[in-house]
């Protein structure tokens, strides 16, 4: 039960990895952007990999009517996720700690890391959301208004996930290092669940 | 009998000829097949080196690429260039204020990259105006012009625009002699009293603005071309001289009676010490400084009007004459330092002097007495050797860096490769047609890169398609990397390239400047946000404050402009995005259009002389809605009591 309370007092920590590195990496490349605009999508905001991206994507994203994209104050997450993630940490943390001092039990870790997997997935499906608007909800008076073969309006949903081609551009949606430090720590608290499990049953 | 004495040789010269055709023939196939791939640089790659090819009588910096022969930019210097609006939009105006006021040409030749130890840094690119003595420093970051400082009492500014191992100074030598100061005097009274001015200009490490540090009045012979000393021999400076004869009609004839004329030696260091020291005469003199700041993206005129001045006899010990034959054009350094090259131009010899000798002869006081009051070494305790060469008219050495030599001879039109020390040739090469300047990307410092060697030709004749009776000049591109030259280029240049100066492009590229920050613009008639956009009347002047992004401008409808009103356009290109300029024009406009980069602000003059309603149009297709990046001003009487407005989208 040790070696899986320190894993679980170690895994959460990884978390604060998403207020240095982004969570999500959108890359728009295109005939003309060799060296494609890119998009970082942080828990606390959007930055452009380069210094003026976000002021290039809008730029371009206007003839065809999409919004600009969020400042910080114009979407809730931005303020609301720093802080889950804050309190996931310190519960994570707290946990591991009551582990070590075998005032809880293996399911405590197992409960966090249910608890997180649960709210990553809001959190995606959020995301999904907000791509979907971004993608649809056109400016009726776009200077391009396109369509697609059988006629409907066309849209612009960036993937979640992998590759599309929009137009003249390639775009790809991937996990970035926040995330992938997240996974990292979500899975050693997983582990700790585990070889408490283990402990357990072989004690008993 | 006598006929057949003569046809024998003729038939077998005849056949030897033929032999030899075929010869080349045959091996021309595989030689242009390797050619081919040497000089073809793919869809999409990029070329080896950057050459920056002087212009000429264009007054321009040409950028080309090795070794393609490609051109990716024309930098205006000296010329009004309405491409961007350079020397026409009122920021660039004062670039070309002179003493004589706007001169909007000149005669642009001898390019040189800044060198930090004898190396080639790429920080900045300096170059001279020939016609009214000017020295440019263009900035490779931006590949802009960032200064440019007049040269007084200076006429044909030719022994310029070479820099010193650390960049300490860049050095302007006067071709013609003239009266300093400058005076109302019989041209024939030439001799003993003209003078020819050589410039030590001072270059600030940091910024690299440029300042008169002192001039040396020498004898009045031309002084044709310089480079500096380096590693042994840096501190200092070789000129080359013709008119010893001090002629001042018919030179062509009077100036080449001297057997010998003189390579003068400077030693700069004793001179700079002699300054520093308090040495030097200030002269009231008068000459423009004119420096361009990126950020206001403005350039402004400085008129100064004192410059010191040396007397070369009152520096002992600082300034000899190397008795070099042949009214000698070019004056090269080896990359050691310890060889000077003087090529005779009427000689069919070169001469090299050795700096070891020279110093021994120095140190041993052995003159062959002096030219007013300057001592002259004697020929033979300096000479090093002569490259004994077949060709004629010797004018410029280029070096490998591999203890080779490459000399362009413009009268037998060839590029000729020697070997320093042993003085043999090794190899010759003709160029198509008379050779003037030749350039080894970094030749002219202690490490030159000896893969490619570029011959710049003064005629073109047949070489490409014709385009009636004014052609394009023509280069000659060979490789140097084997023990034969071997030519693989041919192209056009533009305007009329003497020197050039070319470096690895990894030293340039990765610095390149893609925008200009427009939370760094400092114009003070900038417009950082398009709610900023406005128009200002005081008095007949009106300034528009407007600016553009993809696909509009800030604002398009202006009224309220009258007949008589001086109207600024002042356009701020409000993109951030490399390699999206916008551009701006307006019917009537007694100038050029401006084409503004991303963050940068110019200013465009235009006085409406008619009633009416009157577009502008960006001019650079920026986007896929370039076309309907346009606008209106409406141009009423000049009694007229329209109200100034100005809107977007209403």
């Amino acid at each position: 039960m040790k070696k899986a309370s320190i894993l679980m007092i170690i895994g959460p920590f990884f978390l604060l990895g998403l207020y240095v590195f982004p969570l999500w990496n959108i890359m728009l490349g295109a005939p003309q952007y060799p060296d494609p605009l890119g998009l970082n999508i942080h828990i606390n905001g959007l930055q452009g990999v380069n210094e003026f991206d976000i002021q290039n994507i809008d730029g371009l994203n206007h003839y065809i009517g999409m919004h600009t994209l969020p400042k910080v104050e114009d979407m809730w997450e931005f303020g609301t996720f720093p802080i889950i993630i804050g309190i996931m940490v310190g519960l994570g943390v707290l946990i591991g700690v009551l582990g070590f001092l075998e005032k809880v039990s293996y399911k405590w870790f197992l409960g966090w890391f249910a608890l997180m997997s649960l709210m990553g997935i809001m959190g995606m499906y959020d995301f999904n959301e907000w791509l979907v608007d971004y993608g649809t909800n056109l400016d009726p008076n776009a200077i391009m208004k396109l369509t697609n073969p059988d006629g409907t309006p066309m849209t612009y949903k960036p993937p979640l996930l992998g590759h599309v081609k929009m137009l003249n551009f390639d775009v790809t949606s991937l996990p970035a290092t926040g995330a992938w430090l997240m996974f990292l720590g979500m899975m050693m608290t997983l582990a700790a669940g585990f070889l408490g499990w283990k402990d357990k049953k072989t004690k008993t | 009998m006598k006929v057949k004495h003569h046809l024998i040789p003729a038939l077998g010269a005849a056949l030897m000829l033929v032999s030899c055709g075929q010869q080349n023939q045959s091996s021309n196939g595989a030689l242009s097949s390797s050619a081919a791939e040497k000089v073809y640089v793919a869809p999409g790659e990029q070329d080896e080196y950057y050459a920056f090819l002087s212009g000429g009588y264009s007054g321009n910096l040409t950028v080309y690429g090795l070794p393609s022969g490609r051109m990716f930019k024309e930098i205006p210097v000296f010329s009004q260039f309405p491409t961007s609006g350079y020397g026409y939009s009122e920021e660039t105006i004062p670039m070309l204020n002179t003493s004589h006021g706007f001169v909007p040409w000149d005669d642009l030749h001898h390019p040189d990259i800044s060198q930090t130890n004898g190396e080639l840094d790429g920080r900045w690119i300096f170059v001279n105006g020939n016609n009214t003595p000017r020295i440019a420093r263009v900035d490779l970051g931006t590949f802009e012009t960032a200064e440019i400082i007049e040269v007084p009492n200076s006429a044909g500014n030719h022994s310029s625009s070479f820099i010193t191992e650390n960049t300490e100074y860049v050095v302007a030598g006067t071709r013609f002699a003239v009266p300093v100061p400058q005076r109302d005097m019989s041209i024939s009274e030439y001799k003993g009293n003209f003078k020819g001015a050589l410039t030590f200009i001072s270059v600030d490490p940091e910024h690299g603005h440029m300042a008169i540090k002192f001039q040396l009045l020498m004898p009045g012979f031309n002084y044709d071309l310089s480079h500096p000393g380096r590693g042994k021999s840096h501190g200092w400076f070789f000129f080359t001289t013709y008119n010893t004869e001090e002629a001042n009609t018919l030179l062509e004839v009077n100036a080449s009676q001297n057997d010998k004329d003189f390579i003068a030696a400077i030693n700069w260091k004793k001179i700079e010490e002699y300054v520093n020291n308090g040495g030097g005469t200030k002269m009231p003199a008068n000459y423009a400084h004119n420096v361009y700041d990126e950020h206001s993206h403005t350039g402004t005129t400085t008129m100064r009007d004192e410059v010191l001045t040396v007397d070369p006899t009152k520096v002992p010990g600082a300034v000899f004459f190397l008795p070099t034959p042949k009214s000698p054009h070019g004056c090269d350094v080896d990359p050691t330092g310890q060889y000077i090259i003087g090529n005779g131009k009427l000689s069919a010899d070169l001469t090299v002097h050795s700096f070891d000798k020279m110093i021994a002869a120095i140190e041993g006081g052995k003159f062959d007495g002096e030219a007013y009051g300057i001592p002259i070494l004697k020929f033979e305790d300096v000479l090093a050797g002569q490259v004994k060469s077949g060709g004629l008219g010797p004018l410029h050495t280029e070096f490998d860096g591999k203890g080779n030599a490459y000399t362009t001879f413009f009268i037998s039109s060839e590029v000729v490769k020697w070997q320093l020390g042993t003085w043999e040739v090794i190899d010759r090469k003709p160029t198509y047609y008379s050779v003037g300047h030749l350039m080894i990307p970094g030749g002219n410092s202690r490490k030159p890169f000896g893969k490619y060697v570029v011959a710049m030709n003064k005629i073109t004749k047949d070489r490409y398609l014709p385009t009636g009776p004014e052609m394009e000049h023509s280069a000659q591109l060979y490789d140097i990397s084997g023990d034969k030259m071997e030519l693989i280029y041919d192209f056009p240049t533009h305007g009329e390239p003497h020197y050039a100066a070319g470096c690895p492009a990894e030293l340039l590229a990765p610095k390149s400047q893609k925008i200009y920050r427009l939370d760094e613009n400092r114009h003070p008639y900038a417009v950082t946000t398009a709610d900023g956009a406005k128009v200002v009347r005081d008095g007949n002047e009106v300034h528009v404050y407007m600016s553009t992004i993809r696909s509009h401008f800030t604002p398009d409808n202006i009224e309220g402009i009258k007949v008589g009103d001086k109207v600024y356009f002042h356009i701020t290109n409000h993109e951030q995005d490399f390699d999206v300029p916008h551009g701006f024009a307006i019917l009537g406009q007694n100038s050029s259009e401006l084409l503004v980069m991303p963050g940068q602000t110019k200013t465009s003059v235009w006085e409406p002389k008619q009633v009416g309603v009157w577009p502008f149009y960006c001019t650079d297709f920026c986007s896929a809605l370039h076309q309907e990046m346009q606008g209106y001003v409406r141009v009423s009487p000049a009694n007229s009591n329209v109200e100034l407005k100005w809107s977007l989208g209403e």
